[in-house]
């Protein structure tokens, strides 16, 4: 386990103390194990990351799997006796790992990529594109597992196929740029 | 009464039958609903976790867009995901700082957001706005012999839900109740059903849907309010039946859907042959029962 100091990582601190209530109030109740519907998949519980984010196990955090097999359903966040934005800290934490490639879920990488660019490229989702994307891109195995499901939801008139589009400029395109400088101007 | 209407992207591809159902039953309300024009996508659980900005500059283009199309009105949502992501923003645009980090970005649109528009959940609305006692007066054919388990799922109540309690909802059992049916109160109403884990994480998605197909299933139906929870409560029943090792086969309503039963409409209008688990038991079960064309 490698140890990250605080005063190195500005990104890490302000997950830890800058977005809502300090992590360092939690006192490890462990209510967000026993809330999440998905820790017993986890390799860190809730409580377990929580701690390591506190001592400053940046690396050992971002690596797990844990804020992958989270489903945003913030029974956590509520639950929490100490009132720290859990969910909403999961998203910062997938938000760093993603950006420092140390993401340890293939498949949810590629959601994210296969979904922020349908977004972009036409301001709204497109189901089947983006699922055609996304097995493509991160999930070819499984691609063949899909096909009864698909056709069944075809069949239903519950997705259609639509001719993707291949014009250089996305509808969101603009906006994405524009969030991207500000950003960096900070 | 008027409010805007976000329908959101699952409503316009798979929940189709979702916003359909809302349009007929807020007609049939004699409640306008005008749909913005240009709406683009809430960026769903995806963009914030592109960037903190794009997660909230996203979601609030299409509040800009409501609050220059007609100040002072409500903004109709039918999807949680859709909900919650107005609601944060609305939140976080409280700190002038992030306003106005916001507004930057929102330039290259030519839009301005003040954070006065009000998202609200179509469940509210429904429930607050309109009321059960006015939906009661609207029914034309009770829905006497069904018993519908409520499913609210999560992000309907929490976390910027101001309308409901955040873990033991009930707003939906006064509606259920007034359009003559009974309300199956069960363990898993506000629990979840693993939104897009069904596609990144299979195993664990089926197990989290399992868990509520098993809680509502002695009702004739559930009722969701949300296109996703639909989607993974209706989609997967076979893959659960397969990992259960017996048979699963609960029909899924929105909620809209069978307030539209109640007031008259026909299967046709509210789409309901669009599920991939028949509703035909549902129609059955009444004490007038409904033919079925789909």
């Amino acid at each position: 386990m490698t140890l990250t100091d605080p005063g190195r990582d500005p990104d890490f601190l302000e997950l830890r103390d800058g977005y809502g209530p300090d992590v360092r109030r939690c006192m490890q109740c462990g209510t967000c194990t026993a809330s999440c519907p998905a820790s017993s998949a986890m390799d860190l519980t809730p409580r377990r990351m929580w701690r390591l984010v506190q001592l400053g196990f940046v690396d050992e955090v971002l690596q797990s799997k844990t804020m992958w097999l989270c489903s945003l359903c913030y029974l956590c966040q509520v639950r929490c006796p100490r009132g720290i934005r859990l969910t909403d800290l999961i998203t910062r934490l997938k938000e760093m790992a993603l950006a420092r490639g140390l993401v340890s879920s293939p498949q949810s990488a590629g959601f994210y990529e296969a979904f922020a660019a349908v977004m972009r490229q036409y301001g709204r989702m497109r189901e089947v594109e983006f699922m055609a994307r996304y097995l493509l891109t991160s999930n070819r195995l499984r691609a063949v597992g899909y096909a009864p499901l698909g056709l069944s939801l075809l069949r239903h008139g519950k997705i259609r196929l639509e001719v993707p589009s291949f014009k250089e400029q996305g509808r969101l395109d603009r906006l994405f740029r524009r969030v991207a400088e500000v950003e960096a101007e900070g | 009464m008027r409010y805007l209407f976000y329908p959101g992207c699952s409503a316009e591809g798979s929940a189709l039958e979702y916003k359909t159902s809302t349009v007929a039953i807020f007609s049939a309300l004699g409640v306008e609903l005008q749909e913005l024009q240009d709406w683009t996508c809430c960026g769903a659980s995806v963009a914030a976790v592109k960037s903190g900005l794009l997660g909230l500059a996203l979601p609030a283009r299409s509040l800009a867009l409501a609050e220059a199309a007609a100040p002072g009105e409500d903004l109709l949502v039918i999807c949680s995901a859709c909900y919650t992501n107005f609601r944060r923003t609305s939140a976080e645009a409280k700190d002038p700082a992030v306003l106005r980090q916001i507004n930057r970005a929102l330039e290259v649109e030519g839009l301005v957001y003040r954070n006065t528009v009000r998202a609200r959940h179509v469940l509210d609305v429904l429930a607050n706005d309109v009321g059960a006692s006015v939906i009661g007066a609207r029914v034309r054919r009770p829905l006497a012999g069904l018993t519908v388990a409520p499913y609210y799922g999560c992000q309907t109540v929490r976390p910027h839900s101001p309308f409901d309690d955040p873990q033991a909802p009930v707003s939906m059992v006064a509606i259920i109740e007034a359009l003559g049916a009974a309300a199956h109160r069960h363990s898993h109403e506000a629990l979840c059903c693993g939104t897009s884990l069904s596609i990144t994480k299979p195993e664990l998605g089926l197990k989290l849907v399992a868990a509520v197909l098993d809680a509502a299933g002695v009702a004739g139906c559930a009722a969701t309010v949300c296109p996703m929870c639909h989607t993974n409560l209706d989609s997967y029943q076979r893959q659960v039946g397969q990992m259960l090792g017996h048979r699963v086969r609960l029909p899924i309503m929105h909620l809209t859907q069978l307030i539209g039963l109640a007031f008259g409409l026909s299967p046709r209008q509210l789409l309901l042959e669009r599920h991939l688990v028949p509703v035909k038991p549902v129609l059955d079960r009444l004490e007038t029962p409904i033919p079925h064309e789909g």
